[in-house]
């Protein structure tokens, strides 16, 4: 058969092509041509090469902020992605309490990114928030603004409550869509509750669970906003995670060749990890 | 293996029915024998499924008994009524394999492996799974899939009644002919209960040994496939099996004789009709009626070739009478149409007069 050739085709991938360029192309790279020059005032550049890169990927600032990040996502991964999976599991499926929860669970989500890092603030101060001033009545020498362990506890504390709740609705999700036959299929084998989620309801699971996971795990990667206004990043440099460094880098010394370097070295862990982690999940799929 | 009785039986899933609509299944009580087929067979909507899950345990009836070989299983559940379901989507566990999923339910019941072993070879060779046995089961057709679900029920070798809830909706065309006398096969060889819910008249009729007739979420009839066929006991029957169904023809009576458009026919049971004054109508199929000498005068309007057979639609006035010829016999423009008497009824608001 032959092909018809149409030039006219290219007129119909236009927009979007705009679009991706406007929206992504050329803000990335702005952003490529900054970390390979230095910058004085007046618009003066000078090419510096990969220098910048050597310089972040050798930094011990930079190995810091990385492994904090590193170590602030896996434990909220760890802790919200079998909460979320649990309170799916025990929230109804039918009757006038469903919506009551579904509201209930969504609430945390619609507050706004500031709103929820004020709101934390205020409770977690340690003379007259709910939280410290509890924490303290308790016995516990509690004060996120001195103590690293404490801050760390409060953001870890204040993340599980902003956003458990996004893997509680996927999972919901994907729950109420098995359908009845598995579960009377099981009673008729015989099959335990725990033989039950372990052969069907996670199975079942698995595609919004990874989108779960990939979820929380992009977005509490970048996490600024709630940590910001609730930490600042310290005390010292306790909770600087990566983006924080950044924001200190580009905008606090005005480093921008470094700052834009930094930029592009945290948006390929980002796209790494989440690749690595999909393939990883699919990887029995394709077969 | 067992004998289930089901007595005065009704469900509704309204908490509090009140009308007659309420009711999903209407109070019926119906005994099925040790080891035989049966079919519950009905359009939709008609409480069938109802009643299978009733068995089954996976509901509870509003209302009534079942017992189980005399032992009331009504308050059991589905795992101590030790029964196995088929269902219309194929239920399968995708994370195992074909031979973990058969191996499932002993397993689930503590079986020791070897047994475990020795039952799921069995049942495996019997569905023709043996050469897929180590494959994940996810992967597999349709078909293969409700075997699997078959073969679950079949390891357990004490399994009480076996049921099947339309499992062959999913099936490809080819393979339902193929899958539903395996399933012939089957039941002749392990002689368990089943129950075969449909609302395909040939997978029911060519299945059960006892076909249960449902309508509205009442048993219509409970009969052979042959009894169905040559003795409906409600015009519904007559209509629903059969292909084409049975001409169902106003009529009234006098002298014993039913009077369709003015003339006389013989029927089976017209000299036992006691005048209650209720809608009257003569049933016959169209495997009974041939063109005759006597009988309805008519007028032939269409002819359909089926291959050994034509389906004439013939006509007098406003009523229509459909009938069998054989390929090769000469249909007539114009002709007069005999019932057979032996199979021709008088059926009074839809019920045969007995």
């Amino acid at each position: 058969m032959n092909k018809i050739v149409n030039q006219r085709a290219w007129f119909f991938v236009l927009p979007v092509v705009l679009l991706v360029a406007f929206n992504a192309l050329i803000p990335l790279m702005t952003v490529v041509n900054y970390s390979v020059q230095e910058s004085f005032g007046d618009n003066v550049f000078f090419w510096a090469g990969e220098r910048w890169f050597q310089e972040i990927l050798t930094s011990e600032r930079f190995h810091a902020s990385l492994f904090r990040q590193i170590l602030f996502t896996g434990i909220i991964l760890l802790i919200e992605v079998p909460l979320g999976l649990a309170i799916a599991i025990t929230m109804p499926r039918k009757g006038p309490w469903v919506s009551v929860c579904l509201v209930l669970m969504a609430l945390p989500l619609l507050i706004p990114w500031n709103v929820v890092g004020a709101m934390w603030n205020i409770m977690a101060l340690p003379d007259i928030g709910l939280l410290g001033k509890s924490l303290r009545s308790l016995g516990f020498e509690y004060n996120y603004t001195r103590q690293p362990l404490a801050a760390w506890f409060t953001i870890i504390l204040m993340d599980v409550w902003h956003w458990t709740s996004l893997v509680t609705l996927l999972c919901y999700a994907g729950l109420v869509s098995i359908p009845d036959a598995y579960y009377q299929a099981a009673k008729i084998d015989g099959a335990r509750p725990w033989a039950v989620f372990r052969y069907i309801q996670l199975p079942k699971l698995k595609y919004v669970l990874t989108i779960a996971i990939l979820l929380r795990f992009m977005d509490s990667f970048m996490i600024y906003t709630e940590v910001v206004v609730l930490t600042g990043g310290g005390p010292g440099n306790s909770t600087t995670f990566l983006s924080i460094d950044l924001v200190k880098t580009a905008l606090g010394q005005f480093d921008l060749g470094p700052a834009a370097a930094m930029s592009l070295v945290y948006f390929l862990i980002i796209l790494l990890l989440s690749w690595l982690f999909y393939t990883l999940m699919m990887r029995n799929e394709a077969r | 293996m067992a004998k289930i009785l089901a007595s005065d039986l009704a469900h509704s899933y309204a908490l509090d029915p009140q009308t007659d609509q309420n009711w999903a299944l209407k109070p019926l009580t119906l005994e099925c024998a040790d080891g035989g087929a049966y079919a519950l067979l009905g359009p939709s909507g008609c409480g069938k499924t109802t009643l299978l899950n009733l068995i089954s345990g996976l509901l509870k009836p509003s209302r009534g008994r079942i017992v189980f070989d005399g032992r009331d299983v009504t308050d059991a559940s589905p795992e101590e009524r030790n029964i196995a379901q088929v269902f219309q989507f194929p239920v399968i566990y995708d994370t195992m394999t074909v031979y973990d999923n058969l191996a499932f339910p002993l397993r689930n019941r503590a079986v020791p492996a070897s047994d475990i072993d020795r039952r799921v070879r069995e049942v495996a060779h019997m569905l023709e799974l043996d050469g897929m046995l180590n494959r994940r089961a996810s992967g597999l057709t349709a078909d293969s899939k409700q075997k699997i679900s078959l073969g679950r029920g079949l390891v357990r070798s004490d399994v009480n009644v076996i049921m099947f809830d339309e499992p062959l909706t999913v099936i490809d065309p080819h393979l339902k002919w193929v899958l539903r006398s395996k399933l012939k096969e089957l039941h002749q060889r392990i002689r368990r209960t089943m129950i075969y819910v449909t609302h395909d008249q040939t997978e029911a009729l060519t299945f059960a040994d006892k076909v249960v007739v449902m309508k509205d979420g009442e048993v219509v009839q409970i009969g052979t496939p042959i009894e169905l066929f040559e003795k409906p006991s409600h015009t519904f029957v007559g209509h629903f099996i059969g292909s084409p169904g049975m001409n169902i023809l106003p009529c009234s009576i006098e002298g014993g004789k039913a009077v369709v458009a003015g003339t006389a026919i013989e029927t089976a049971n017209g000299s036992a009709y006691r005048d209650q004054g209720k809608r009257l109508e003569l049933g016959v199929r169209p495997e009974f009626v041939s063109f005759g000498n006597g009988g309805i005068p008519v007028e032939v309007v269409k002819v359909l070739d089926i291959g050994r057979y034509r389906i004439v639609e013939a006509r007098h006035s406003n009523i229509v009478v459909k009938m069998l010829v054989p390929e090769d016999a000469p249909i007539p423009q114009r002709a007069h149409v005999h019932f057979d008497p032996g199979h021709t009824r008088i059926y009074e608001d839809g019920w045969v007069v007995p």
